[in-house]
């Protein structure tokens, strides 16, 4: 029914624990870029719709934005070059509410579906904000995937779960995206309570980078989500280089 | 006027609802992370707003500190200078302690602070008034501060720097985006998301998640109160016009909310038109906006056909934001709220005209009121004169080369 549930499904039947893999959209050649991480193995992709004022983000993430928009990238264009794509990972859309509002949440809608997309994901879209967005997607088959975070308290977590489609989004650490040396203590005990309530998949994601940290995360989670790391190699090494840590952060899982 | 009216006044207790809303703005578009720190924030404000001592704690600061009530003068000079027939106030927020009406508001939100056991205070500023505001109530109450500036604002506000660090507080600049306003309140932001247990954000302007519109406008609304009897007290009735400059909206909701519920008071918020409204360097989001999301609500927003926030231009470092507040933008949509906007250039010519007939030399902010008031109507208006121009002279000196 959700492409999204049924890749984390897909992965669980293997005895692997998802991969989800992000990318900046218009930051240097995208489409070559997702090409290059679905061939790699990643589970799901997660293609970032870039915005002016990511408060989300940390550095990385922000710096990739910043090159997005003075390369003239827009929404439609990311979603026209999407459509043109023929991925074996299913992709979500992963951008902050301006541009999705500024468009219109139906037409939002409408061109994911267009574009071959499964859904969204929107960082400063919470439970009590959501529901518009939830129902125009819906309405064209498609997952607004929500996030809960390390403050999010037990009964509230359950709340979001019950709300989800296609995947719950953890986000592992108090603070914005980036790569981390350590994660926090108490991630596995909010990853087993999450999963207890949630009838979707959970994926953990923000500040894991390097295999051995996936590794740790096996089992753990139904999916693990990697953003900065894999931006800030492909800015600086390219999509060979990505390519390589997708596969051996696959293996890890 | 001896005495302050009472704060926190129930009799102008309007929008929002519960959540959050000013009709179609407002709201909380924020992490997930911050949305507890959100509803832990509107308990404490609830409990502080109803609990006497706290009241009576804010209102002592606000008499023997911060200096309130303001007076309200009546400008014959400047309206003559201006060729106004009629009569003109100013409301001397500029005498309020830290030169600027954001004291009202940051004595309140650091008072709450404390109540809620936050020790690391931190803030955005842009004019640096909201800035030194905030470094000087964290000196006061003992609490840890650190301010967040855009290194354009750094530039041409550096008195405000200088006083901040003379204040105890950290100054920490942002080198990102158009180096201003908008991106040191990202940067508070993602500050707040990453120590939220720690930390209480003291938000300036009238805007960000529910609740700080509604609580900034609490705190500020004390302007718009006190002029309501102090012009009763020197012409008898209520003003025609109540003018105020608008950048995020603090100072200009402040002094209108009280008249909201007057219909004969015409309500006018002016914006910064920049270069000018068509050269597409200015600050006039509720004139040149569309409704969006920035900082955590929706609001009018300067921005790109594709939704990215625009740089806002204006000589003024307060009213250079892409934003407003969505309580503004709702009165704007009721037609409650009459719009104008004054130009770099009118703002500047505006400075010199008010400190050459009155001898006040106020914030290129305020000025951009004094430099709309040939286009208000009415025989009696009140101006808020919401800061001080000591932080604007270098910018001044510059600009009259």
């Amino acid at each position: 029914m959700s492409r999204l549930s049924d890749a984390f499904a897909a992965a669980g039947a293997q005895g692997r624990t998802a991969l989800v893999c992000y990318a900046m959209g218009g930051d240097g050649d995208t489409a070559a870029l997702l090409e290059g991480i679905d061939a790699a193995g990643a589970d799901v992709i997660e293609l970032g719709v870039p915005f002016s004022d990511p408060i989300a983000d940390g550095p990385v993430m922000q710096a990739a934005a910043t090159r997005a928009i003075a390369a003239k990238t827009t929404l439609r264009d990311l979603l026209s070059m999407a459509s043109r794509l023929r991925l074996r990972a299913p992709m979500v859309a992963m951008g902050y509410m301006n541009p999705i509002e500024s468009m219109g949440s139906r037409a939002f809608a409408r061109a994911l579906r267009e574009a071959g997309l499964c859904g969204a994901i929107v960082p400063d879209l919470p439970l009590e904000e959501a529901q518009p967005v939830r129902d125009d997607l819906a309405a064209e088959g498609l997952d607004l995937v929500p996030l809960v975070a390390p403050t999010t308290p037990k009964e509230r977590a359950a709340r979001i779960a019950r709300t989800a489609r296609g995947f719950v989004y953890y986000v592992s650490v108090t603070g914005v995206t980036g790569v981390r040396a350590a994660l926090p203590d108490d991630l596995e005990r909010r990853l087993a309570e999450l999963r207890a309530v949630s009838s979707v998949p959970v994926a953990v994601g923000f500040g894991i980078s390097r295999p051995e940290q996936a590794a740790a995360l096996k089992g753990k989670a139904d999916g693990v989500v990697v953003g900065s790391a894999l931006v800030a190699l492909h800015h600086e090494q390219g999509v060979a280089a990505v390519a390589a840590l997708v596969r051996s952060l696959r293996s890890a899982l | 006027m001896k005495e302050m009216p009472p704060i926190l006044s129930d009799a102008t207790v309007s929008p929002p609802d519960a959540r959050g809303r000013f009709g179609a703005y407002g709201g909380r578009f924020v992490p997930e992370t911050l949305i507890p720190a959100l509803d832990e924030l509107e308990r404490s404000w609830k409990e502080a707003r109803a609990d006497p001592r706290y009241r009576e704690e804010l209102t002592e600061l606000l008499r023997t500190y911060a200096g309130r009530p303001t007076p309200l003068f009546r400008a014959d000079r400047l309206a003559k200078a201006l060729g106004l027939s009629g009569r003109v106030y100013l409301k001397r927020e500029d005498l309020l302690h830290t030169g600027a009406h954001k004291l009202n508001n940051t004595l309140g939100q650091a008072l709450l602070a404390k109540r809620m056991g936050k020790r690391r205070v931190i803030a955005e500023t842009g004019a640096g008034q909201h800035g030194v505001a905030t470094a000087t109530v964290c000196a006061l109450l003992g609490l840890e501060c650190i301010v967040y500036m855009g290194t354009e604002d750094v530039r041409r506000q550096s008195p405000n720097v200088v006083r901040m660090k003379l204040l105890g507080a950290e100054v920490r600049s942002v080198d990102a985006g158009s180096r201003t306003l908008k991106d040191a309140m990202n940067e508070a932001i993602r500050d707040w998301v990453t120590n939220v247990r720690t930390t209480y954000y003291c938000i300036g302007s009238a805007a960000g998640p529910h609740p700080y519109p509604v609580m900034v406008r609490e705190l500020q609304k004390i302007i718009g109160e006190e002029v309501a009897e102090q012009i009763a007290g020197a012409e008898g009735r209520l003003p025609d016009a109540v003018v105020a400059c608008v950048g995020g909206g603090s100072n200009a909701i402040g002094a209108l909310h009280r008249f909201v519920r007057e219909p004969s008071v015409t309500l006018y918020g002016v914006e910064a038109a920049g270069h000018g409204l068509e050269s597409g360097k200015h600050g006039a989001s509720l004139a040149k906006g569309r409704p969006g999301v920035l900082h955590g609500s929706r609001s009018y927003v300067l921005q790109t056909e594709d939704g990215q926030i625009a740089e806002a231009h204006s000589i003024s470092a307060g009213l250079d934001y892409p934003g407003v507040g969505p309580e503004l933008s709702h009165l704007r949509d009721q037609g409650r709220l009459t719009v104008l906007s004054a130009t770099d250039t009118e703002a500047l010519q505006a400075f010199q005209t008010l400190a050459r007939s009155e001898g006040i030399l106020c914030a290129l902010e305020s000025a951009h009121a004094i430099a709309a008031l040939p286009r208000v109507r009415g025989g009696l208006i009140v101006v808020n004169l919401s800061g001080r121009g000591d932080k604007d002279l270098g910018t001044v000196i510059e600009a009259l080369k």
